[in-house]
């Protein structure tokens, strides 16, 4: 099958859904690649190497869409695209098939597959063909970025000669993908961290990051398993409380990631006005959820400006195509990876299962059906997380008191365990006679030293312990030893082979312990 | 050598012996101790053959000459994925010793005795005037230094010693014959002789208790007078428990299996000590008894359950329905593991009986190797109970020329899961169970597993889909940052190798 990949039309898309990497792993799948002249260039990928790659380049858009039996792109198609598309080829590309019910309508009018990068269900299978996740993941990263090159303070605290500079801190709301990138970032740069979600579940992986958890004592709160863990939009009561800790929180924070959104739905307002307001000038905010209206109420989608107050507020919407070479790099990945998957034999015949979840998730029009949504996934996205009963603390004084219980119970089953084997000793004492006992009490002795000599003995030496206890276990000799001399042959019989097994044991024994103490190397 | 001497030396081999345990405490000094443990013994056994009362001492240095000659060429040429098979069989001759000298003891005894009473010089078990006149008189003398040392001893005995004495070698007999059938069968089952699974016969322990019964009556006869074969009657009894105790148990619970084995065998000896009266033997025997006892504790606590439950055998004890298992097994290639040892800073191997199976564990040094020599840090994770005898994947790894370092147990690698960035699971499966924490009905809950899946990902190198010896499932094998590289240890290592740079 012959892969194309046109140039993006939408005008500041620097992205391209191949690589010159992803050429040569396409052809290991059987497939051949085409590409428009150009079409990676804004990425940092020229046309000679594409075909350096083992790509056909050609010249024009109606070239490539009448050549290739798929078109991947980055943009959802426009009209003119559409127009293109024939029943037997197969696009992929982002879609939004949500919000584009149109568009979709004339996609299944022309026949052809059209499989949304954007729909790839949530599972553990499909994560490296998760185009929003690596797109999340850089546009969290340049968010971070922006707000430094429009911050005009250091990430990171430092003492200088010319005086004591205070860590920038920073809050990340929402710890989606693109929030946990942001707050890598923030701390990798230095900067003072804090992070809110509404899915409390997420605090561990915040805090993993380095980032404090802004905990809102609430109780009712989200699972986000359900959703498949995206968040769910919040009760009022909820909502009431996170803003009232964000206007508490406000006036010390120096710059403001915020990524929260609800899928499907406009973008939750959580940066008010007033908190704006009660910024300290030379702040920054970025908001990365600007082209669905934004978190905080004064963004303005596509755009960079400063309030009245001096704060900066971001609200570029095309992030990830301002990395466009990393961006491209990772999305033609992605889609390599959808492709593997539609391509079992790799033979480069493309085998459209849609009984499987991943593939039958993607794919929102096929064979002049639209198939979207899809029915949900026979296996769940996220394991639903067990509900957790916190563990209360125990005071100092509850500590010191179980410690001093478990003591007492222990001295207790100690001085128990003593006079019974005090007892059991006298009862033993008042029948035996006194040769019995003076060998009695070698044996306990010896039984209580072997006991504290043994707990002493590294776990990683317990197999040439066995090897050399079986060897001094070969002692038993001395017994053969002193019967072998009696005038009964039947004993000397059998004295003989005890010497001679019990010489096999020793020699054997004490031989292979030393073979393998000889064999532990230290680096 | 006078009995003042040979005395002198056996308080010196008890020392050497004690030594020589304890310093295996860590694995240098352990070198020198096995030297202690080897003193030790050769002033033993010198210290015996030159003392009084021993004969025949040729006879002696030929069945020693050819014991040598059996143990050395052993020893030489047993691989050490096969040590779980040689600690048992060595288990199994100190128990058919153990039982052998029981039995002479008791011939020894009855012809001591006999003449004695023969001659009415005792009566009753005590020394009659006629007797104790009898030894004074040369003839006497001559007969009583004529005898061996343990026949010295059997003449002095009087009434109640003789029967703690018959007591002491009825024990004697019975541990040591439990100890060598069970040996044998346990050597057997790590050989791959016997099928490792558990097998009972119909009625399961009433047998094994009916046994140990129908010996305790013998003892209690033979005490009373009766002759020899109820011993031999013993040996039988006891025979067949050891069988079929061992025959019920199997698979992962055999590391507690060899450790009771060699408990045994310790007691065995300490058990003759008391019939011959000998204190060495006593020492010797009680530190070996405790040294498996303390194993054999280490591994039910490791496997989070009672010695009984596992001598009883199988797994059991459930309380409701296991956790349903969800998401699914996520296989990746030589390539792709190769990838990620590349881009892994820290990585953990956590070997299993698996390893030792596949005879991976050279491969597993070599991967060891090169990852090591690419600055990352690699390490081992050992749990008691992984493989057939405690501390057994230590000794492979050591063979395989991995450094002790490295190694480490359980409780020193647990919390390090969290910041490693590979952990490789071969051959084990029990020991890397989350269930155990996380579901309450699970077989082996509150056993203490390695928390392989809070690394960021876990390799599991398996042969197939199947669930481990115990049949329980693995939720790790279906978490979200688990990888199943399929096919025998070795050859998908083998693969792996060359791939990485």
């Amino acid at each position: 099958m012959k892969i194309g990949a046109p140039k993006e039309i939408q005008p500041g898309e620097a992205r391209v859904a191949m690589t010159p990497a992803s050429v040569k792993d396409l052809a290991k799948l059987g497939h051949d690649s085409v590409v428009e002249s150009g079409a990676g260039l804004a990425a940092g990928f020229t046309d000679d190497a594409y075909r350096a790659a083992g790509a056909t380049v050609v010249d024009a858009a109606a070239g490539l869409w009448s050549q290739a039996d798929v078109i991947a792109k980055v943009r959802p198609p426009t009209d003119e695209e559409l127009d293109r598309l024939t029943a037997d080829k197969t696009l992929i590309s982002f879609f939004y098939p949500a919000q584009n019910g149109e568009l979709l309508e004339r996609a299944k009018a022309t026949g052809a597959t059209v499989v949304a990068m954007d729909m790839v269900p949530r599972i553990s299978r499909a994560q490296k063909m998760d185009a929003l996740s690596s797109m999340a993941n850089i546009a969290g990263y340049r968010a971070v970025i922006e707000a430094g090159s429009n911050f005009g303070r250091f990430f990171t605290g430092q003492v200088t000669a010319a005086g004591k500079v205070p860590p920038a801190k920073v809050l990340v709301i929402g710890a989606g993908v693109a929030g946990l990138a942001a707050i890598g970032t923030a701390t990798s740069l230095g900067a003072v961290t804090l992070a809110f979600d509404v899915r409390p579940e997420v605090a561990e992986q915040i805090e993993s990051m380095g980032a404090e958890f802004v905990y809102l004592d609430f109780e009712d709160t989200q699972d986000s398993s359900s959703t498949g863990g995206y968040a769910a939009p919040s009760s009022p009561e909820f909502r009431e409380k996170q803003l009232a800790k964000f206007r508490e929180l406000a006036p010390d924070i120096d710059i403001v990631i915020a990524t929260a959104l609800i899928p499907g739905r406009d973008a939750p307002v959580l940066w008010t006005r007033d908190m704006v307001e009660a910024m300290k000038p030379g702040s920054v905010i970025v908001d990365l959820a600007a082209e669905r209206g934004g978190n905080c109420e004064l963004t303005q989608p596509d755009e960079k400006f400063v309030t009245e107050n001096g704060v900066t507020i971001v609200g570029y919407t095309d992030f990830p195509s301002r990395m466009a070479a990393q961006a491209s790099t990772l999305y033609a990945t992605n889609i390599r990876h959808m492709l593997t998957d539609l391509t079992p034999g790799k033979d480069g015949v493309l085998k459209h299962d849609m009984e499987d979840d991943v593939i039958r998730g993607a794919t929102v029009a096929h064979k002049g059906d639209v198939t979207w949504p899809p029915p949900k996934p026979k296996t769940q996205a996220i394991a639903a997380a067990p509900r957790k009963t916190a563990v209360k603390e125990p005071t100092p004084e509850e500590r010191r008191a179980n410690e001093l219980a478990a003591f007492k119970a222990q001295t207790r089953s100690q001085v128990t365990l003593l006079a019974v084997g005090a007892a059991l000793m006298l009862i033993v004492g008042a029948v035996a006679p006194e040769s019995f006992m003076q060998h009695f009490i070698v044996f306990a002795l010896a039984c209580f030293v072997g006991f504290q000599v043994i707990w002493g003995v590294a776990h990683s030496l317990h197999t040439p312990l066995m090897a050399v206890t079986n060897a001094i276990s070969g002692i038993v000799i001395l017994g053969a030893l002193l019967q072998i001399g009696s005038s009964n042959l039947l004993v000397v019989f059998l004295s003989v082979i005890g010497v001679l097994i019990a010489t096999i044991n020793i020699v054997g024994g004490f031989l292979v312990t030393r073979r393998m103490l000889a064999m532990f190397q230290k680096s | 050598m006078s009995t003042g001497l040979v005395s002198a030396a056996y308080i010196a081999a008890a020392i050497l012996f004690i030594l020589s345990l304890g310093g295996l405490r860590n694995q240098e000094s352990a070198k020198r101790a096995i030297w202690y443990g080897i003193a030790g013994m050769a002033l033993a056994v010198v210290a015996t053959i030159f003392g009084p009362g021993v004969y025949n001492v040729l006879l002696i240095l030929l069945a020693v000459a050819v014991g040598a000659w059996a143990g050395t060429s052993v020893a030489r040429r047993v691989q050490m994925t096969e040590m779980p098979q040689l600690v048992a069989a060595l288990h199994s001759f100190v128990g058919l010793a153990a039982v052998f000298i029981g039995l002479n003891a008791e011939i020894m005894l009855q012809s001591v005795a006999g003449f004695l009473a023969g001659n009415g010089y005792k009566t009753g078990g005590e020394w009659s005037e006629a007797g104790l006149a009898w030894l004074a008189t040369p003839d006497g003398r001559a007969w009583y230094d004529g005898l061996t040392g343990f026949g010295q001893k059997l003449a002095m005995k009087d009434a109640v010693e003789i029967a703690i004495l018959k007591v002491e070698v009825a024990l004697g007999i019975f541990i040591g014959a439990v100890t060598f059938t069970g040996s044998i069968v346990a050597f057997g089952k790590l050989a791959g002789q016997i099928d490792g699974k558990p097998q009972k016969l119909p009625g399961g322990h009433v047998w094994n208790a009916g046994a140990a019964l129908l010996s305790l009556i013998l003892l209690i006869m033979f005490v009373n007078g009766a002759p020899i074969w109820t011993m031999i009657l013993v040996t039988v009894l006891a025979g067949f428990v050891g069988w079929h105790l061992i025959m019920g148990i199997g698979g992962a619970d055999m590391p507690v299996v060899v450790s009771m084995l060699n408990s045994y065998s310790g007691w065995a000896a300490a058990a003759i000590g008391f019939t011959l009266g000998n204190d060495l033997l006593i020492v010797t025997g009680a530190l070996v008894g405790s040294s498996g006892a303390i194993l054999s504790y280490i591994m039910c606590k490791a496997m989070n359950r009672s010695f009984v439950s596992v001598i009883l055998g199988g797994f059991g004890g459930t309380t409701g329905p296991a956790m349903a298992v969800e998401g699914e097994m996520v296989p990746i290639d030589a390539d792709g593991v190769a990838a990620l040892l590349e881009d892994a800073d820290s990585v953990i191997i956590v070997p299993g009986y698996g390893m030792a199976v596949a005879q991976a564990q050279a491969s597993v040094a070599e991967l060891t190797r090169k990852l090591r020599a690419e600055g990352k840090n690699v390490r081992f994770g050992i749990h008691p109970v992984a493989g057939r005898l405690p501390g057994h994947m230590n000794v492979l790894l050591a063979e395989a020329k991995v450094p002790y370092d490295i190694v480490l147990e359980m409780d020193e690698i647990n919390d390090d899961f969290p910041q490693t960035d590979v952990a490789i699971v071969i051959g084990s499966n029990d020991i890397v169970n989350p269930a155990a924490q996380d579901d309450p009905n699970s077989p082996i809950a509150g056993m203490p597993v390695l928390e392989v899946w809070k690394a960021k990902t876990v390799i599991v190198s398996k042969r197939g889909q199947g669930t481990g010896y115990s049949g329980i499932e693995n939720p790790l094998f279906y978490k979200e940052n688990t990888r199943m590289f399929y096919g025998d240890a070795k050859k998908s290592l083998d693969q792996l190798l060359p791939k990485l740079a």
